[in-house]
């Protein structure tokens, strides 16, 4: 009852408001001045070459990193004072793959229902019914560490959505996935989304995806918000007939003018890949 | 544009769910990574097994040898009833001061991040994982016990006393993986906390009256003897398994502060690890 007084305020209020987000690490400016505002129900596409701040944006909106009050906003809730209530409305996915391998599926996901406080007498038809929704219902019993890498991937889906959030942060939720297993992770958010109506906010490097799913993208680049649009706005808006492939070219071609930076960046893309393998 | 209903809810009627009261949230939290190491500790027995040599080892052969040449004055007490009890401490130690390491590698693959964007604050994660620690230790001392009254040590049979070594265990293991998880939060990778790990364990361990009466030390260990909780987790073990006398009300008081002091520094650095 009290959460419906809660949300009874104008949908047009936004999932996420960003207002001159920035973060430094060290001397290192990694998102500088970002404004953005995710529409509620929406899937929101941030996109950008490696580097560019997407996870740190992302560790910022989810209270990882320390953000200054006034920076984000989760439903109206500012980031930096009402930490709890922004992660209780979060479901969250990181970039790594990072499922417990010495658990099984249900194991994983109940302790993440655990640690939303679902009710103990709904907690196991939740888990079950996550875990279905997800295509794992008959792996449920197994230890992750036997599942592939899409079957990692939705396992940590169902444990991003056994809150029932209403925002659901994906970084790179289809990475090192084959194309029939990217496909399945996406069939899956959509799905929820339909029954749902829940927001979504998701990085991606292939532009096919992009392009299919989010309402709307925007392009980051050495810590800013370089374009900002529908998929069609943004390939119309450089010349009819573009591809997004080509526009995330124009507006971030000059990427290889950090060596350093680079490097940093191919050993993390590795350690990555080695985690995957 | 999209008719959201007002609270998304993944199909499900009555979630998401309004927020706990603190008093209820610490302890459903405990329960939850409680839960996670029995189920972890169920999935991989082989550690069990292999943490149970040590301890028995030393029951055994420091235990049975010392017995025998009656080296180290305990009064009317056999050698192997005062052992016992410093060998329960020693191995709760030992699963404590590495436990630091679980948090590292929750770190590197991730696990960590998502528990912290769970309506969980870090101190509630803290003393989760150091009551999980606990449970860990717990399975290890039933093993311990029963070689103990196996080797013939008079263990007591009151049921209250037992609970209070339970007790005892929990706040032990509780304080020493704090201040692993502390160290964690300082040393940052698993290769030096390792080797902090090492570096400590042994001085805290001889450091202590797990082996011989704080009596026949010299004066210098004396002193780290008394600013050791092992000591202190010690001498309550011993008198409650074996009854000898000791000061209980101080020893529960001693542990207590240190596991919330343990508490507190490793939750104030656990944001370090996330950075
Ligand atoms: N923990 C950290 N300490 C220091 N610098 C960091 C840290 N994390 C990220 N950076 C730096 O901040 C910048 C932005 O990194 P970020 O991970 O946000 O990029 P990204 O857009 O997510 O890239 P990718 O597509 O490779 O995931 C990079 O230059 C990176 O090297
Ligand atoms: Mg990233």
């Amino acid at each position: 009852m009290s959460t419906e007084n809660e949300t009874a305020e104008p949908a047009s209020r936004p999932a996420v408001a960003c207002r001159g987000l920035r973060h430094a690490f060290g001397g290192a400016v990694a998102v500088d001045g970002v404004d953005l505002a995710v529409a509620e129900g929406e899937i929101f596409g941030l996109l950008g070459p490696n580097g560019a701040g997407k996870t740190t944006a992302i560790r910022l909106i989810t209270t990882l990193l320390p953000a200054r009050p006034g920076m984000v906003e989760v439903f109206g809730l500012d980031v930096a004072r009402q930490r709890m209530a922004v992660r209780r409305a979060i479901g969250y996915l990181p970039q790594q793959l990072s499922a417990d391998s010495s658990l099984t599926g249900r194991e994983n996901v109940e302790l993440f229902a655990r640690l939303f406080d679902v009710p103990r007498a709904r907690r196991r038809e939740r888990v079950h019914e996550v875990l279905s929704t997800v295509g794992l219902a008959g792996a449920a019993e197994r230890r992750a560490q036997t599942y592939s890498g899409g079957m990692i991937r939705r396992l940590e889906l169902a444990q991003a959505l056994v809150s029932a959030p209403r925002l659901l942060i994906l970084d790179e939720p289809t990475i090192g996935l084959d194309p029939v297993a990217r496909d399945g992770v996406w069939d899956r958010i959509q799905e929820v989304r339909r029954a749902t109506g829940m927001t979504v906010l998701v990085t991606t490097h292939y532009m096919d995806e992009a392009d299919q799913h989010c309402d709307r993208i925007a392009l980051m680049h050495r810590g800013r918000v370089q374009a900002l649009g529908t998929p069609s706005e943004l390939k119309s808006g450089l010349e009819p007939g573009a591809t997004l492939e080509e526009v995330f070219r124009a507006y971030t071609g000059d990427q290889l003018d950090e060596p350093g930076d680079d490097f940093r960046d191919a050993r993390r893309t590795r350690r990555t890949a080695s985690r995957l393998g | 544009m999209h008719a959201a209903p007002a609270a998304p809810q993944a199909g499900s009627a009555d979630l998401p769910l309004p927020p706990r009261p603190p008093w209820r949230l610490l302890p459903a939290r405990v329960v939850a990574m409680c839960i996670v190491e029995l189920q972890k500790m169920r999935h991989d027995r082989t550690e069990l097994y292999t943490r149970a040599i040590q301890p028995a080892l030393w029951l055994l052969i420091f235990g049975e040898t010392f017995s025998r040449i009656r080296a180290i004055p305990t009064g009317r007490v056999p050698y192997l009833d005062y052992l016992a009890p410093g060998i329960l401490a020693q191995s709760a130690l030992f699963i404590a001061i590495f436990y630091g390491i679980q948090i590292i590698w929750e770190r590197d693959a991730g696990v960590l991040a998502k528990l912290l964007v769970t309506p969980t604050p870090r101190a509630a994660l803290i003393t989760g994982k150091a009551f999980a620690a606990g449970v860990r230790a717990l399975t290890q001392a039933v093993a311990i016990m029963v070689l103990s009254a196996l080797l013939g040590v008079a263990l007591t049979v009151n049921p209250l006393r037992w609970l209070g070594v339970v007790v005892i265990v929990m706040l032990g293991t509780a304080f020493f993986s704090c201040l692993s998880m502390t160290i964690a939060g300082l040393a940052i990778s698993r290769d030096r906390l390792m080797g902090i790990g090492q570096a400590i364990t042994m001085p805290l361990f001889f450091g202590s009256n797990a082996l011989y009466p704080i009596a026949v030390m010299p004066g210098w260990l004396r002193v780290i003897s008394h600013v050791n909780p092992l000591s202190y987790e010690v001498d309550a073990l011993r008198a409650l398994l074996i009854g000898t006398p000791g000061n209980l009300p101080l020893d529960v008081a001693v542990l207590v502060v240190a596991a919330a002091a343990g508490i507190a520094a490793a939750s104030a650095l656990l944001g370090r690890l996330v950075r």
